[in-house]
């Protein structure tokens, strides 16, 4: 029962990343591109999760960790690059 | 109490799976910027919320005890959630709003922030300024 939930959920967030990835490819502003790259990074992590209870391991919470600190400090770069013009005054 | 393990994981595991896949949707469905902000902040938050307690909750019934690695995420994410969300509305206030669309803000402040050139002085400064006091 608890591997059927599990695949469910593989299969609702890899059809999440699909339709982020349609979202940055047919959005018309670029606020719209960041937000869809920002949330495919949670779907990311929400995947590397799932991997790790399938497999049983922990090694995948470091890698989920690290991942959540690149994609925060790189939305925030990002837009502070729109609002400023550049990122570290 | 291993299947009532395996029942409240399995609950979690769907609900975060219904929760990402309505965050990605109505970052399609939604008609406008603002609005478009409002799901995948909310919902897909909610939702690896919801995978990291079923990852701690498997790790406690299935395998060799609790950790706690996955409240550190979930607490990283819950923090940075909203101030993903309050940068991608400025940079849009900032892109796409003109400050004659916007309700004029409260207090001492001019205008909103967004706004301001970056060599004039801010609002703020003059009404701290302790050379007038009681202004």
């Amino acid at each position: 029962m608890m591997t059927i939930a599990l695949y469910l959920a593989f299969l609702c967030y890899g059809a999440a990343l699909l339709m982020n990835i349609w979202v940055v490819a047919r959005a018309e502003g670029v606020g719209d591109r960041v937000l869809a790259l920002d949330t495919m990074v949670i779907n990311a992590i929400a995947l590397m999760i799932l991997y790790g209870i399938l497999h049983t391991t922990p090694v995948y919470f470091e890698v989920a960790m690290l991942f959540a600190m690149v994609g925060f400090i790189s939305t925030v770069a990002y837009c502070r690059f729109m609002l400023r013009g550049n990122i570290i005054e | 109490m291993s299947i009532l393990g395996e029942i409240i994981v399995s609950i979690l595991l769907l609900a975060a799976g219904f929760f990402g896949l309505v965050g990605s949707y109505g970052l399609i469905k939604l008609d406008q910027p603002m609005t478009r902000l409002h799901a995948p902040t909310k919902a897909t938050t909610l939702g690896v919320g919801s995978v990291l307690i079923a990852s701690m909750l498997y790790f406690l019934f299935f395998a060799e005890g609790i950790t706690f690695h996955e409240l550190m995420i979930s607490l990283f994410l819950f923090v940075t959630a909203p101030v993903v969300a309050h940068f991608i509305a400025k940079a849009q206030l900032h892109r796409n709003w003109k400050p004659g669309d916007l309700p004029a803000p409260g207090g001492r402040a001019k205008s909103w922030s967004v706004y301001d050139q970056a060599d004039e002085p801010a609002a703020d400064d003059t009404a701290r300024d302790p050379a007038k006091p009681g202004e």
